[in-house]
């Protein structure tokens, strides 16, 4: 068994860089270790300039994600030893967004995107506090309930290629979002969420590569949201246009 | 200190770094030769308007061998359009019935009988 494992980083200093290099280092190689763990040794013992996000180390928080040899992936979920036969491993921060820092990435565009799908609840009927909560049955929540464990650690943007084509569609994780609470039997926020899911740049974008899916690391599924939204809102339409007094 | 974020260029042919976009891509070729062949069956229509000998013609030109290549072209992406788009469809079309989501391949192979089912109409027709 291998003592030792190539780990090439992709590094930029904006202060000193002009663009992105690779550099290499040579870390220990555990059977146990994921990718995350050969970063932090780097930061610890070989390159304390190195700057990456993390926080839980078990797949919850969703701050790490990075391209891992060419394909999005938590790097607190990626074992080294998946990687033990490659000649090197190959890190770079997440595609298609703009880099702050080494394999800190700016995500500023994400933030917008997701505030515009307004990501709650939108009461039906607001009512006072003295009528008790919103009910809601297990069966109403399994719905939507694939939806919610959403971490927004953005893998699906990285591997989407429309997003990759034009940085303004709303992309997979934001628009699964607004099928989470358009499902939500105690939301009446569908139509708010409309002028964003229904445009140009929302779910219309989308042609169903379904790599979103593919690399989501809580089996979200964006890409069936998206499908579901483009019949729902396509029946949204043709009952307002169609049906006698459907515009009112 | 004053941020500098670095926009990397996207790649020309990013598709060909995964094979899960190679198939993508080509599924998304398939609608060419759909359309292609959508055009092959209008032009159909219209020698049919202008008379016996035009229609005739467009027949012996679409038994000819290169009008039989084409079609058979056009059959096999138009199959693996068909099968790559009703292997989605539990995904786009996802049912709950009596509380219970009805199981994906029961979905996919609904599609499969209404597909046999509306080719049979159309083969029967033709015979008639």
């Amino acid at each position: 068994m291998r003592n030792e494992i190539t780990v090439e980083v992709l590094r930029y200093h904006p202060e000193k860089d002009s663009e992105p290099h690779f550099q290499l280092y040579t870390v220990p190689y555990r059977e146990d270790w994921v990718v995350l763990d050969a970063l932090n040794h780097i930061k610890d013992h070989i390159d304390g300039t190195l700057s990456y996000r993390w926080s839980c180390h078990m797949a919850v928080c969703g701050s790490c994600g990075m391209m891992i040899n060419g394909e999005p992936k938590l790097s607190c979920n990626a074992f080294l030893r998946d990687y033990c036969k490659e000649a090197s491993v190959r890190i770079e921060p997440l595609e298609h967004f703009p880099i702050e820092r080494d394999l800190v990435i700016v995500m500023d565009s994400f933030m917008k995107k997701l505030s515009s799908v307004k990501p709650y609840v939108i009461a039906k009927e607001e009512k006072p506090l003295s009528e008790g909560q919103y009910v809601q049955t297990p069966p109403q929540l399994q719905i939507f309930k694939q939806y919610t464990q959403c971490i927004n650690c953005l893998l699906c943007y990285a591997a989407c290629p429309q997003i990759g084509l034009n940085r303004d569609f709303v992309g997979p994780a934001a628009l699964a979002l607004a099928h989470r609470y358009n499902l939500d039997s105690r939301d009446g926020g569908k139509e708010q969420r409309a002028d964003t899911v229904a445009s140009n740049e929302g779910v219309w974008e989308c042609t169903f590569a379904g790599a979103c899916s593919e690399v989501c690391p809580k089996d979200v599924d964006p890409a069936a949201a998206i499908q579901q939204m483009k019949i729902s809102a396509s029946v949204d339409w043709f009952k307002a246009h169609l049906l006698p007094g459907g515009n009112k | 200190m004053s941020r500098r974020p670095y926009v990397r260029a996207g790649k020309r042919l990013w598709w060909l770094g995964h094979r899960r976009y190679v198939f993508y891509m080509v599924r998304e070729l398939t609608s060419l030769f759909i359309g292609l062949y959508c055009a092959l069956l209008t032009l159909g229509l219209v020698r049919l308007a202008q008379g016996k000998p035009q229609w005739e013609s467009f027949l012996a030109a679409a038994s000819s061998v290169p009008g039989v290549v084409f079609q058979l072209v056009c059959l096999a992406f138009a199959v693996y359009h068909s099968v790559t788009w009703f292997a989605l469809t539990p995904k786009a079309m996802p049912l709950i019935v009596r509380g219970e989501p009805v199981p994906g391949n029961a979905i996919v192979g609904a599609h499969y009988a209404a597909w046999i089912l509306v080719s049979l109409v159309v083969l029967v027709a033709a015979w008639i």
